[in-house]
């Protein structure tokens, strides 16, 4: 099943590596640089699932998550923080902010292809 | 493309890249904080470049890199949560920190061996920071574990309405599950599962859930729709349903328990163990009452609105027939496409150097041919007005505007050459206990990237050098009156075409004497030699010349200032030094913006064709022979206005005549020396001014002092580059004399 992915991250080789993990799936992968950025992407877009990294510049990922919770039509969409840290104290405040699950990096990219599949159908 | 590249490891090859961006944001940070300027966004980007550059290192999977980047993550963490200060002392182990990043990152790039010593100490520096709340050895946490995936759940509740369908997802239109009709385990569940209302706050959805439990084995869903209200009163958010499943299966609980991973904490979540031998058909527990039981082999109706907002974004995944069913208001699809515009805007594109290589070369090809095209045009007698020549002349125009556009390509700023020097400094500075501040100006000033790389060894040393031998003890500037605090100004800027990178020190200057006294016990010049101070500057340039008495950790590397005028010579630079006692010494580089092409002067010697760089003509003369007066054999100078300058036969230097004795008629070029002295080059005549290309002499010929490279001209024939001043410099160094005064005062005839 292809699904539509928007995954929002600082880091260049991050991005390259979702894309390289999701893209054998059939996934189509959009990407952004930081949360303010996705915010824009998102403007055109109706993805069956959102990827995010915490740590990015001009809007972290939690502002992102609740910026993207705001808008109605993204109310239910599944969001997945990519996260080096598996602090429960982080899963916390990402769910707080809506994040539906978080996957922790370095991660494998069969497991993300499921943890999508799961979260999005 | 056309090459079948792992992706892997372009990503790795991509990776590094980005590394070195992010060590060059880690550095500015570090020195925003250092001159006092940071605000409250400062420490985030050193923090996220850590943070990125250890993200990137464990999908690759460099584990030294990742450790010690995790440790000194957590310090920068202290700091951005308000919990430690920076004051000097932490600013110097997080310098040396970013400094050991930068190492790390190439050792893993270049499958060095790691210096885990030095990694050890710098951790052991690094947890001073974080006082008894030194973390432990930083446990990977295990990645989540997810079940595989496949459905086939058919919800059958025969008091749903009808007219709820369109809010829940079509499970019957997903995919059949791969492994559909798994393996009847001997284990049997009884998972009760009651969503709370932040569940779909947070996008998670149950049926996906119960979807991912049917693959686990034999599954028998009930649903309590005991609460449900009225269709109206209906709040989307708030989950009125729940589940009872009864699951026989061989997998572990913990894995059934993963599934809620996303969940826990969302939701009541119960998984009893059934007693008894595969008796999941019987009820297990004294729940409350609940609706029918659903057999996952029965009849579909969809559930009644699962509480989920109104327009679950499910469509891509369903097929037609699901939409159909659905008349739901959710967005048409939507062209995807146009959502990445905003991206384009600062897209960049990984450009292997070997195809600007080739670029380069095919332009500067496309130079030549051009030149060779308008000579025979201009040959075949047309009229400079005719279309062909006109066009001719918009052709040429094209071939200099593409030339510059693919040198731009190649032209990098030299701030990441700057902050290796600021390492230098701190290195240098520390292993000669001496406070040193380096002041950076015109980092942004943008140079071939060939030129930037083959300019880090002669920075490197020049830097040593300013901080070992230019700079005081702090105690001599103290009597000196000076600040404790030596500075070493570093400086690039565009200067008439030209690069200019100055070095400059506020420390004692060049001890002339003393310089002088070493070139005269070393034998480099007659022990009567009479030298001006630019000439006693310029001795230190001679090969063999090493001004310090006591050899410290930093000279005595074997390499002399001989060694740096070698290298910025052969990338077609000069050096030159002023001093000023007390004050300091500047040492100033000028190269050329590019190593492809020139502006030339085509000249004639002795029926040899011969290419000047223009940009050291600074006039050009006709002589007769009362302009020429010798001083001694050998050596002459002709009259220039008010002063002298001196003679140099270029036929005769370079052995294709012998000295002219006549000089009526002769031309004359004067070359502007780096110390802006001139020198007068004797040659037979000028043909032309152009642009050539560079055509590098490698390694199969023998280096000739003064010949720098060669080129070809528009007929095809070819033609050596001379880099005069190379020449001039050598003809006096083999007479081990010094040439005669640069200036022209002093000398009479």
């Amino acid at each position: 099943m292809s699904l539509e992915i928007l995954a929002v991250d600082d880091s260049r080789t991050m991005r390259d590596m979702i894309r390289l993990a999701l893209l054998p799936s059939g996934f189509t992968v959009h990407t952004a640089d930081d949360g303010v950025h996705g915010i824009e992407v998102l403007e055109g877009i109706q993805p069956d699932a959102i990827i995010t990294d915490i740590n990015m510049p001009r809007m972290d990922g939690f502002g992102f998550i609740d910026a993207v919770r705001e808008q109605d039509k993204h109310r239910g969409t599944p969001i997945l923080v990519l996260t080096t840290e598996a602090a429960p104290e982080l899963k916390k405040r990402a769910r707080d902010a809506g994040a539906t699950g978080w996957i922790v990096k370095p991660f494998d990219p069969e497991k993300l292809v499921k943890a999508l599949q799961m979260v999005a159908g | 493309m056309s090459e079948e590249n792992d992706p892997m490891a372009e990503i790795r090859a991509s990776f590094f890249i980005e590394c070195e961006e992010l060590l060059e944001a880690l550095q500015d940070g570090l020195q925003t904080i250092d001159d006092g300027a940071a605000d409250s966004e400062t420490i985030n980007v050193v923090f996220r470049a850590v943070h990125s550059i250890k993200g990137g290192a464990g999908a690759f999977g460099l584990e030294a890199l990742v450790r010690f980047a995790h440790r000194f993550e957590t310090v920068l963490d202290e700091v951005r949560a308000g919990r430690l200060t920076i004051d000097d002392e932490a600013l110097k182990v997080f310098f040396q920190a970013a400094d050991h990043v930068s190492d790390l990152v190439r050792i893993c790039r270049d499958g060095a061996d790691a210096p885990d010593a030095e990694t050890a100490v710098l951790i052991g520096a690094l947890d001073q920071f974080l006082g008894d709340t030194v973390p432990e050895e930083d446990a990977e946490e295990p990645e989540i574990e997810f079940a595989p995936m496949g459905l086939s759940l058919d919800l059958d509740l025969s008091d749903a309405s009808d007219e709820t369908e369109a809010a829940c997802p079509d499970l019957d239109a997903l995919p059949p599950p791969p492994d559909f009709g798994a393996p009847t385990g001997d284990t049997a569940y009884t998972i009760t599962f009651i969503p709370q209302a932040e569940m779909f706050e947070t996008g998670n959805e149950p049926a996906l859930l119960l979807r991912n439990l049917s693959q686990m084995g034999d599954l028998k869903v009930t649903c309590d729709a005991s609460t449900l209200p009225d269709l109206d009163k209906i709040t989307p958010e708030v989950p009125h349903l729940s589940w009872t499943i009864h699951l026989q299966t061989d997998v572990e609980e913990a894995e059934i328990r993963s599934i809620f991973e996303f969940v826990e904490g969302l939701c009541v979540l119960e998984i009893a163990r059934e007693t008894g031998d595969g008796g999941s058909d019987g009820d297990t527990t004294d729940e409350t009452p609940v609706s029918p039981i659903v057999d996952i082999s029965s009849e579909t109706v969809n559930t009644p609105p699962p509480a989920r907002p109104p327009d679950p974004p499910q469509a891509p995944t369903a097929p037609k027939p699901a939409q159909a069913a659905a008349p739901n208001p959710a967005e048409p699809s939507q062209p995807a496409r146009a959502a990445t515009a905003p991206t384009a805007a600062k897209s960049v594109v990984r450009v292997d150097l070997d195809r600007i290589e080739r670029l380069v070369n095919l332009v500067g090809e496309l130079v030549i041919n051009q030149a060779m095209l308008s000579q025979s045009l201009e040959q075949s007698g047309l009229s400079p007005h005719s279309d062909a020549m006109s066009g001719l002349e918009e052709f040429q125009r094209l071939t200099r505007d593409i030339q510059d556009s693919v040198m731009m390509i190649r032209a990098q700023p030299v701030k990441s050459l700057f902050q290796r020097m600021s390492r230098i400094v701190r290195e240098s500075s520390a292993a000669v206990s001496k406070d040193v501040r380096l002041n950076v100006i015109g980092e942004g000033t943008e140079v071939d990237k060939t030129v930037i790389e083959r300019l880090a060894d002669p920075l490197t040393h020049m830097i040593r050098n300013a901080v070992d031998h230019g700079l005081e003890t702090p105690e001599k500037r103290i009597a000196a009156g000076k600040p404790a605090q030596g500075q070493i100004n570093l400086s690039a800027a565009h200067r008439s075409g030209r690069v200019v990178i100055e070095i400059s020190d506020d420390g004692a200057g060049i001890n002339r004497p003393r310089v002088l006294q070493i070139a005269i016990d070393k034998g480099l010049i007659p022990a009567d030699a009479q030298l001006s101070d630019t000439e006693i500057d310029n001795l230190l340039f001679l090969p063999g010349f090493s001004t310090a008495s006591v050899v410290s950790d930093l000279s005595g590397r074997g390499v002399g200032m001989d060694v740096v005028r070698t290298s910025i010579q052969a990338l077609g630079g000069r050096i030159t030094i002023t001093s000023n006692p007390g004050e300091g010494s500047t040492f100033s580089i000028s190269l050329p913006l590019t190593l492809a092409v020139l502006d030339g002067m085509v000249i004639k010697v002795a029926g040899e064709t011969l290419v000047l760089p223009l940009n050291l003509v600074v006039e050009t003369l006709t002589l007769s022979n009362q302009d020429v007066q010798m001083v001694r054999p050998g050596n002459q100078v002709i009259e220039v206005r008010s002063g002298f300058v001196p003679l140099f036969d270029l036929g005769a230097s370079l052995g294709y005549r012998e000295p002219l004795q006549n000089f009526d008629g002769a031309v004359v070029l004067l070359i502007a020396q780096e110390d802006e002295s001139c020198t007068a080059l004797l040659i037979d005549n000028i043909l032309d001014q152009r642009q050539v290309v560079i055509k590098g002499l490698d390694d199969s010929f023998h280096r000739a002092p003064g010949i720098a490279a060669a080129t070809i001209l528009g007929d095809g024939q070819i033609a050596l580059i001379l880099d005069p001043s190379d020449m001039i410099a050598n003809a006096g160094a083999t007479a081990l004399a010094p040439s005669p005064p640069l200036k022209t005062q002093g000398v009479s005839a």
